[in-house]
């Protein structure tokens, strides 16, 4: 698994048009979010003139600064579907897409510490396998067995209880996810146009009607915001708010290792979570920084937390060295699930509120908002993430349930 | 990490606090009278600036004391901190709190800094790293 070889790049993947005076819809943030919604708008639904406006370059942003992982065992009805449904569509992405990213099956564990984890767990894998989706228990032994250098003493502060287990859960290459689609949308010709940076829109009473820019006023029909941390400063220029938060979260990367880490290891309690990528590197997440920030950077006792929890559960890692930290912007909403769906300006729609999820839910985010898009209301699988739920009380409350804090 | 100048303690790492979001939030004065969007407004909504940004932390280790802070979410400068129930100062006078620095640290017996920087400065991992 971890010695696939990455593949060759084409020579060419997207053209740098001009941004053209007016299209039929425009998409604001060219990461993986809003490239999938454009591939799903030219491939479902026909929609070929239309734009994906970046302010810096292509998937720079959270795109680039993941962990990777995907998987879709969430509690809830609603999240299991829409995750599931990503997951689905991740199966087959490569084909269609004919762009190989390196989807990785290698599965997901979610480590219990305590007796209230094991209940929780246990109660998630039933959710799970009445949702349709691959769920198992596993006795600390058959952790073991499915990674040997995770420590399973006893003797330590939080000793392994078990685990949940999805097979079917796995990482990707996430660049590579990038590129293959926006080289489809290229294909499909949508202009990818990087740079480009949303200062205001243009509104004929409550419809919006043209997005300003930095490379001048652009007419449309449709916006589509895609913009995960800066949704609500985009949401601000258009007259309206939203329910989110702004937090950093950093990751990091040791030096490459040989394969050692044959799945991905995420433990809630202890809060660390660690896969080894395609050419070796273990990569480790954990929780937000608490206080609200768009500054791409963090603070080091997240990062000291997590090193922690990692060398207790994985002693071999006790030498390694970090190589890399970053930090991206995540949006989190107060029940830690997505808004996708309509917004209060007519014609304009808004994806954001993955928090620190979003990488896995890229081509369902994509399918669900190009429908909410195109037709005007909301595809069947993002209509309980409806903006309005704040104000029905019809929450989905996935903190805490959702196998990792956010 | 930053580090936070408590009016009560003086200057303190960061894992000394507890974030409380938006300052100046108040409950609604008539509970009774709000609708279903009014509550959504105050139970969900708080501004998310990009900027300078006016919030409430706890010296939970500390004093264990509220306060409200002005700090930039992009550079994460703090620009002033000052007593609840003042308002907000203005961001034109970052480095001198128009709202009594000297009174609230004014029993202050941990530090000596009566009145402690307000222009600290955060100290944080490397920007732009990517992976």
């Amino acid at each position: 698994m971890s010695n696939q070889q990455l593949p060759e790049h084409p020579d060419f993947l997207w053209r740098n048009p001009e941004p053209k005076s007016s299209y039929d819809a425009v998409i604001v943030g060219g990461g993986g979010h809003g490239l999938a919604t454009a591939y799903f708008l030219a491939k479902n639904h026909g929609m070929t003139n239309i734009a994906v406006l970046e302010k810096g370059w292509l998937a720079g942003g959270n795109m680039a600064r993941n962990t990777t992982i995907i998987r879709s065992n969430y509690l809830w009805d609603e999240s299991a579907a829409i995750y599931e449904h990503a997951l689905k569509l991740w199966e087959i992405l490569p084909e269609e897409l004919e762009y190989d990213f390196l989807f990785s099956q290698r599965g997901v564990m979610n480590l219990a510490h305590t007796l209230g984890d094991v209940r929780e767990s246990m109660r998630r894998v039933g959710a799970n396998k009445l949702n349709g989706v691959d769920a198992e228990w596993l006795d600390p032994q058959q952790v073991k067995e499915l990674c040997p250098i995770l420590n399973i003493n006893d003797n330590i502060r939080y000793p392994v209880m078990g685990a949940t287990y999805q097979p079917r859960a796995g990482i990707a290459k996430h660049d590579h996810v990038a590129w293959a689609f926006a080289r489809k949308c290229d294909e499909l010709g949508v202009d990818i146009i990087q740079n480009c940076e949303v200062t205001g829109f243009v509104k004929d009473g409550n419809r919006v009607v043209g997005v300003k820019t930095n490379q001048g006023t652009i007419n449309t029909e449709k916006v589509g915001l895609c913009a995960a941390g800066h949704s609500s400063v985009l949401a601000e220029m258009a007259g309206f708010r939203l329910p989110i938060q702004s937090h950093p979260l950093q990751a990091l990367v040791s030096e490459l290792h040989e394969p050692v880490h044959p799945t991905v290891v995420m433990s809630n309690h202890v809060h660390v979570y660690v896969s080894q990528a395609h050419k070796g590197e273990l990569v480790m997440g954990a929780g937000v920084d608490s206080y609200n920030g768009y500054g791409q950077r963090g603070s080091f006792h997240v990062i000291e937390h997590q090193m922690a929890a990692a060398v207790e559960l994985f002693p071999i890692f006790a030498r390694a060295h970090v190589l890399r930290t970053w930090g991206g912007i995540v949006d989190t909403t107060l029940d830690a699930s997505p808004i996708v769906g309509n917004t209060p300006v007519e014609n304009m729609f808004v994806n954001c509120g993955w928090g620190t999820g979003g990488f896995k839910g890229t081509p369902a985010a994509g399918l669900t908002f190009a429908h909410n898009i195109a037709t005007g209301t909301p595809h069947e699988l993002n209509k309980p993430f409806a903006l309005e739920r704040f104000e029905t009380g019809a929450l989905i409350d996935e903190h805490g349930a959702a196998a990792v804090a956010h | 990490m930053l580090l936070i100048p408590c009016p009560n303690c003086g200057s303190r790492d960061e894992t000394e606090f507890h974030y409380g979001g938006q300052a100046h939030v108040a409950y609604p004065e008539n509970p009774t009278e709000l609708n279903d969007r009014e509550w959504a407004e105050f139970l969900f909504y708080r501004d998310n600036t990009k900027g300078a940004f006016a919030e409430r932390w706890l010296h939970s280790t500390g004093c264990r004391q509220w306060f409200n802070m002005l700090r930039d979410t992009v550079t994460y400068d703090i620009q002033s901190v000052y007593p609840m129930g003042t308002p907000r100062p203005a961001p034109a006078n970052p480095a001198v709190p128009d709202s009594g620095t000297a009174s609230t640290a004014a029993d202050s017996t941990t530090t000596g800094a009566a009145a402690p920087s307000t222009s600290a400065t955060s100290i944080t991992a490397p920007e732009g790293a990517t992976k």
